[in-house]
């Protein structure tokens, strides 16, 4: 039976060995060898908490999503290149699908067409994900805050943990950003979640209002909508 | 009137139109005549807008349809056709339609110019005027649940709005009847790393050839003509050109807005702002093109590959030149009507080595993208004989810049219609005759040659500039009221082609109405008639070769 123990199938007999040259044996070449290792010694262990271990892990390799809004994105894009190389933070393999990405850098105004497509990609990307809010249109709606179909922010939509002002923020001041996100999840800080409640909502669920009655011929009962208060926003 | 005449010739006269000659083709259409500071302006009734243009087109040539603008007025709905001759620029005539302010409805010009399609939409979308006999009259830029118009005067900017989620269906589902269709329906974007963008391309696959594509855009529709007509002339509408096209483009789209309200306030600009300005521009066009060429390549190639970080670098060059000279890296903010805002950096021995170390450079850079790209023959094979745009089609949908040119129009606003420093200068206007994927990036590399030649020669005028005679601005009164009702509609070749402002005064320091003309608009419509018949890939590619900016499309 497969649950039962094998005779023939066991742990090494040989006793421990004391040294790492015992170990690995002669032979090997010493690539893998660093000062670390060499402080090591022979008890090539650390302790840590396993938390504070993977928040180092999820903060030393970010993949972040490829994301394109406006202005802002070309600015990404030249934090992606040649010189100023985002990859040297360990956080800048762009990622073309949001089911591979665990950053999102928001690059743009978002408006209300885009919004709810938006919010479709984030929910996409796995968990822990997190936000770099770029540029002052991600924040606040910048220089087109007084559009008819401007969103102010896209903390209206999704959380966000990083904000980078500029317009656009120069490629330095992005990296700073990332920079930053990277040390608050080595440090297991997460940001509170300061967004309105930003679920799509099903057409069906909403209030009954006159636009809603307006609508009701057209939309279906289970068709997800986002409905915009354009007096409340702030 | 004279029948022996050629047929598209009524009204060419030496110097211009002759407007009376147009009046008497057009004949009892006529109902009134404006003048705008660009062209005259016929008024006709809105049943009779087809026949008009027809006229116009086939017998006096006016072959190009800049634009069309709607506006209302208390009294009225009005639409505008901005009509030109890709021959000759500088012939110019604008058809007005007036309609009632209860029931806007006028008769739409989709049969006689396929780009009056979008330009009617858009004016449906954004004023709420009906077009007639159009025929696909939906919102463009807004979501379809969308209430009111908001560049009419009635709208309420406060009301709630409610935005769907909404599966797209089968768009050729009807024309099947069975319910086991052929074809597919295949989402690209608005998420998507070839959709340069904000861009949401709904395509019917039949096997995998595209049956049907339909671009769906106003993902990035931020209200900049709103946000224009809230700014006051002088200062307060300047940086928002910069981010239509986002691309740093910025100068180039800054001088639409100068022209435009140059011409309008009768601003003069002394020469040596020109030959800044000049200067400036052409570094923000090689900035634009190369952004062009890497992500084409990007598109083609599929990966962050080595030409996307060349095209980066070069970039990256460009863009510390103009950091230089503006102090901003892409929202440069540096015209100012009448001038620029400051003068040249000092030390200026260094800035002109700087960049004539840049252009001394870019032969050999070149050279390098032909070894890399256009010399590639799987390149070639991706790129040639694919996305097709006749000449005819190109003006039917009112291409212009690289795409046009691309296709064998040649149609180059610097030199169609001077404007700036461009006539004194000594360069050529690239034009390629392949009408494919292949020709447009070839124009595009070749007028980054044209755009360095510019510039040594301003930098060459510059050098030797007197000191003293360094006006980098003339005198402008701190508030610009232009007359009431004074129209005006001015273009400029920007990176993707003609850019072209309409505004209409009325009387206080802000602008009535101000249209954006972008090209991309006009360019990117075109897709459909280069994707069809093709694969998935190569409608990647040709979007990619249309080099379309969608701040601009969408403005």
């Amino acid at each position: 039976m497969s649950n039962e123990p094998r005779e023939n199938i066991h742990g090494s007999t040989d006793p421990q060995t004391k040294t790492r040259e015992a170990r690995t044996g002669p032979g090997l070449d010493n690539r893998f060898n660093s000062k670390l290792r060499e402080a090591f010694g022979s008890s090539p262990f650390i302790l840590t908490k396993f938390d504070k271990f993977m928040n180092w892990v999820r903060g030393s390799s970010m993949f972040m999503l490829q994301f394109g809004i406006a202005c802002c994105s070309i600015e990404m894009m030249h934090t992606y290149a040649v010189k100023h190389d985002l990859d040297r933070f360990g956080s800048g393999v762009p990622r073309a699908s949001p089911r591979q990405a665990d950053v999102m850098i928001v690059p743009g105004t978002i408006v209300s067409k885009f919004a709810p497509r938006m919010k479709r990609v984030y929910d996409q990307m796995p968990e822990p994900k997190f936000v770099v809010n770029m540029g002052s249109c991600a924040i606040s709606g910048g220089p087109f805050q007084e559009g008819y179909n401007v969103i102010k922010g896209a903390e209206e939509v999704i959380p966000v943990d990083i904000h980078v002002p500029g317009c656009p923020p120069r490629p330095e001041a992005l990296v700073y950003g990332v920079v930053k996100l990277q040390e608050r999840i080595a440090n297991g800080e997460s940001s509170p979640v300061t967004v309105k409640p930003y679920e799509l909502e099903q057409f069906g669920d909403l209030e009954r209002d006159e636009l809603v009655e307006k609508l009701a011929d057209d939309i279906d009962e289970d068709t997800l909508v986002m409905r915009y208060n354009w007096a409340d926003s702030p | 009137m004279s029948l022996e005449k050629h047929s598209a010739d009524v009204g060419v006269t030496e110097d211009g139109v002759d407007y009376d000659e147009l009046e008497a083709l057009l004949g009892e259409r006529v109902i009134d005549r404006e003048t705008h500071l660009n062209a005259e302006g016929f008024v006709v009734r809105p049943d009779e807008v087809e026949g008009t243009l027809e006229l116009l087109r086939e017998e006096a040539g006016f072959d190009h349809l800049s634009m069309v603008t709607a506006q209302d007025y208390p009294d009225r709905y009005e639409s505008i056709y901005h009509l030109t001759k890709y021959d000759d620029r500088t012939q110019e005539v604008s058809v007005v339609v007036p309609t009632d302010p209860e029931n806007p409805t006028s008769e739409s010009a989709a049969s006689v110019y396929k780009t009056a399609e979008w330009h009617e939409r858009e004016a449906y979308d954004l004023v709420g005027v009906d077009y007639e006999n159009h025929p696909d009259l939906r919102r463009i830029l807004l979501p379809e649940t969308w209430q009111g118009h908001p560049l009419s005067s009635d709208y309420d900017q406060d009301k709630p709005q409610l935005v769907t989620l909404d599966e797209h269906v089968n768009p050729l589902a009807e024309s099947s009847k069975d319910s086991e269709s052929d074809t597919m329906f295949l989402n690209i974007g608005p998420h998507h790393p070839a959709t340069h963008g904000v861009l949401h391309v709904k395509a019917v696959l039949d096997g995998e050839q595209v049956a049907d594509v339909e671009p769906d855009i106003g993902y990035l529709h931020r209200c900049e003509e709103q946000m224009a007509q809230q700014g006051t002339y002088r200062h307060q509408i300047m940086p928002y050109p910069d981010r239509w096209d986002y691309s740093s483009a910025g100068l180039l789209n800054e001088w639409a807005y100068a022209r435009v309200a140059e011409d309008l306030n009768d601003i003069e600009v002394p020469e040596y702002a020109q030959i800044v300005r000049t200067m400036g521009a052409e570094l923000c066009r090689i900035a634009a093109h190369m952004l062009a060429l890497g992500t084409f390549c990007l598109d083609i190639y599929g990966d962050f590959t080595a030409i996307f970080m060349y095209a980066m670098r070069d970039r990256e060059k460009v863009q510390n030149i103009l950091e230089d000279l503006t102090g901003q890296r892409m929202m440069f903010n540096y015209f100012r009507l009448g001038g620029v805002v400051w003068d040249l950096p000092e030390p200026r021995e260094e800035f002109f080595a700087k960049i004539r170390d840049f252009i001394d450079d870019l032969p050999e850079t070149l050279e390098e993208y032909h070894d890399l790209i256009t010399g590639n023959e799987i390149f070639q094979t991706r790129t040639i004989n694919t996305g097709v745009l006749e000449p005819e089609v190109a003006k039917q949908y009112g291409c212009t810049g690289p795409v046009a040119r691309g296709s064998g129009v040649d149609y180059d606003l610097r030199r169609d219609d001077p404007y700036g420093y461009y006539d004194e200068l000594d360069w050529d206007v690239v034009t390629e005759d392949g009408c494919d994927n292949f020709a447009r990036l070839l124009v595009r590399m070749r007028e980054v040659e044209e755009s360095a030649k510019i510039i040594s020669q301003c930098v060459d005028l510059l050098e030797d500039w007197p000191e003293d005679e360094r006006n980098i601005q003339s005198n402008v009164p701190r508030t610009l009221k232009p007359d009431p009702d004074t129209e005006v509609y001015r273009a400029v070749e920007g990176a993707k082609g003609e850019l072209g402002i309409y505004i209409r005064s009325d009387g206080t320091d802000k602008p009535g109405r101000f249209k954006i003309r972008s090209p991309c608009f006009n360019n990117l419509h075109s897709l459909e008639a280069m994707a069809e018949g093709e694969y998935v890939p190569d409608l990647v590619a040709a979007l990619g070769s249309l080099d379309v900016i969608l701040g601009e499309v969408d403005r």
